[in-house]
């Protein structure tokens, strides 16, 4: 197991230092030069070689790579003299436009995001799980066929036109709940609170139906396997046949998916947040693709990578822990 | 009076009958084989004496057993009996054994939910001795194993084990050896035969194949289109059958008593 989960470690690292060499190259080679923009409008060729070369960026791609990798790991200054800004590890760059270090943007941003992906990952594992097993109970009978067509509306209406719907008739119309305002936690955690319903709920939709579809296949397909009819031919009562020889087999690849798109919307959602005004990683990543501002839009993928490839291998894990086929696999 | 009586036992799929007024009887500890090619109904006919056909199935038609009528006992009652009274191998091992859990907790699952207050404890301890039973080496160590963790033949040896647990008065075995190597069969069906001799359990030997029925069963009931085509003792069968279909399978095996004996000598050794 202690192999098995360095191998993997190891593997991670790999994975994320190929992810972040090519983030970089592209950025590197399709980037506009970056001392044209930090210079400005009142601009002279003279004061952008200073520039360039104040940053290091006439440096060749080997060079500037393993500048930003020490960065990562040891953290570097940018600039020299008194105006050199410095940027402590983990240093994610610095962006010019907004004069900010970026891994602080980013860690300012960072729990906003947290607290949609975790709402929404709770609202939809329980409706998709609940839906699913409705849906599979009642195969083929009116609830099945009305979650079945609510789970088709719910994945092709696009996330945008389901926000906006959902706040004209929520904020709007109804008036059920208050315009969205910014407002810290700590001053007022109702107001809080109901600022985050309408992203969570838009959010969770598009999976919910998802995990609706996946629940109700697995579960259909679980019941006719044939350690379910052993179960039933040692006489279980029905309860305990669901329980531990339906729902565990049936919900087990859920959990796996959960994770990698949890990890994946721990790395921002654009939209979502764009829409209703979060200013979290999604936002940041939206507004710096406005912008332009390399820096910034480079390190937002590389988080979000470095989500997927975590949480994929903290699912593994988690998978070795409650499947035994594969905990068996890991060990030999 | 018979362990089970079967009498005009019909079980329907919309208009497309899969048995067909089926009768056979079995006595107490008695041994029945229920030969006939793929589709005759053989495996319909076991589901219906378990109370589990597939939805969508109509069954109607006597399973009295000793007095009691499967066919309008309530589900409850049904389930008190499957398992306990009455117990089922099946064709596949693995995929009959759950993956998820050890085989003893799949063992101990079955004795548990028919014996009230029995701790955990108490219910690996009969898990280990069935499986000591059917001869599972190392038994307290195996018991935490899982399934996958087992080769074909010694699943099948879980299974059996699972069935004994509850000290059944039937077993029934629908094709317990098909996906099993030829050796491996040759060893389940002598467990089969030694588990019914120390337990006294009658057997229903499901099966395509006469070799195998000559093995295990007293009495064979040759079945086709979901009904009973011949019955009568093995050795009746074997050396005068009166229909033609019976001859026809007996024809498809050819030389049964040297094949019986070749396994037979080769199985032994392990
Ligand atoms: N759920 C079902 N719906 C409709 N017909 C079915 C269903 N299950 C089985 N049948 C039909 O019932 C008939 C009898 O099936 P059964 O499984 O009892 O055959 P069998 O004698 O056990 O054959 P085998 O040797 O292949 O196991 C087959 O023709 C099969 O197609
Ligand atoms: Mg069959």
């Amino acid at each position: 197991m202690t192999r098995y989960l360095v191998n993997r470690v190891l593997g991670m690292l790999l994975v994320l230092f190929l992810v972040a060499l090519f983030t970089y190259m592209v950025f590197f080679l399709l980037s506009p030069d970056p001392a044209v923009q930090i210079c400005g409008k009142t601009c002279t060729p003279e004061r952008i070689d200073q520039i360039r070369a104040n940053l290091g960026l006439d440096d060749p791609f080997p060079v500037q790579f393993l500048h930003f990798l020490e960065g990562l790991f040891l953290g570097r200054d940018y600039g020299t003299g008194a105006s050199a800004v410095h940027c402590s590890a983990p240093c994610l760059g610095y962006s010019f436009q907004s004069a900010q270090v970026v891994t602080d943007m980013i860690v300012q941003r960072l729990p906003v995001t947290a607290v949609v992906a975790i709402g929404a990952a709770v609202l939809w594992l329980l409706a998709g799980v609940i839906g699913g097993l409705l849906s599979a109970v009642r195969e083929g009978r009116f609830t099945d066929r009305f979650i079945t067509a609510l789970t088709l509306g719910g994945m092709s209406v696009p996330n945008y036109v389901l926000a906006l719907a959902l706040q004209y008739v929520f904020v709007v119309q109804l008036q059920w709940l208050p315009f969205p305002q910014a407002v810290p936690f700590a001053d007022d955690p109702g107001q809080w609170f109901l600022n985050f319903i309408l992203p969570w709920t838009v959010l969770a939709i598009g999976y919910a139906s998802s995990y609706t579809r996946l629940t109700r296949a697995n579960v259909i397909d679980t019941l006719s396997e044939n350690f379910v009819r052993t179960a039933r031919a040692k006489g279980l009562r029905p309860h305990l046949v669901w329980r531990r020889h339906a729902l565990r087999p049936a919900l087990t690849p859920i959990v796996t998916i959960a994770g990698m798109d949890f990890a994946g919307l721990l790395g921002g959602a654009l939209i979502t947040e764009t829409v209703f005004g979060i200013n979290g990683v999604g936002k940041l990543a939206a507004d710096s693709i406005t912008k332009n501002d390399q820096p910034v839009i480079m390190a937002v993928t590389l988080l979000a990578a470095f989500f997927v490839v975590v949480g994929n291998m903290v699912v593994d894990l988690l998978y070795s822990a409650i499947d035994p086929r594969v905990r068996a696999g890991a060990t030999t | 009076m018979s362990l089970l009586r079967v009498n005009d036992l019909t079980v329907k799929f919309g208009d497309v009958t899969v048995v067909d007024g089926l009768g056979f009887e079995l006595p107490k500890g008695g041994s029945l084989g229920i030969v006939g090619e793929s589709g005759s109904g053989k495996s319909m006919t076991s589901l219906a004496v378990m109370g589990l056909l597939p939805k969508g199935a109509l069954c109607t038609g006597e399973i009295s057993f000793d007095g009691i009528d499967l066919n309008t006992l309530s589900e409850r009652r049904m389930r008190e009996i499957r398992g306990d009274r009455i117990a089922m191998i099946f064709q596949d091992p693995l995929s009959s054994l759950n993956p998820y859990y050890t085989v003893g907790t799949q063992i101990a699952e079955a004795y548990r939910s028919h014996r009230s207050g029995v701790s955990r404890r108490a219910a690996r301890q009969v898990a280990i001795e069935a499986m000591e039973r059917v001869h599972i080496k190392e038994a307290g160590r195996r018991v935490d194993d899982y399934p996958h963790q087992f080769s074909g033949g010694m699943r099948q040896r879980v299974m059996i084990a699972m069935a004994l647990s509850t000290e059944p008065e039937l077993i029934i075995a629908d094709e317990p050896t098909t996906a099993l190597d030829v050796t491996v069969q040759a060893q389940i069906l002598d467990l089969l035969a030694e588990v019914r001799r120390d337990t006294g359990a009658a057997l229903i030997m499901i099966t395509h194949d006469l070799a195998v029925v000559s093995e295990v069963a007293d009495t064979v009931v040759v079945m086709r289109y979901g009904d009973v085509v011949e019955t009568g003792s093995t050795e009746q069968i074997f050396s005068d059958p009166r229909h033609p279909y019976t001859q026809a399978l007996l024809d498809a095996v050819p030389r049964i008593d040297d094949e019986i004996g070749d396994l037979r000598t080769l199985g032994g050794g392990s």
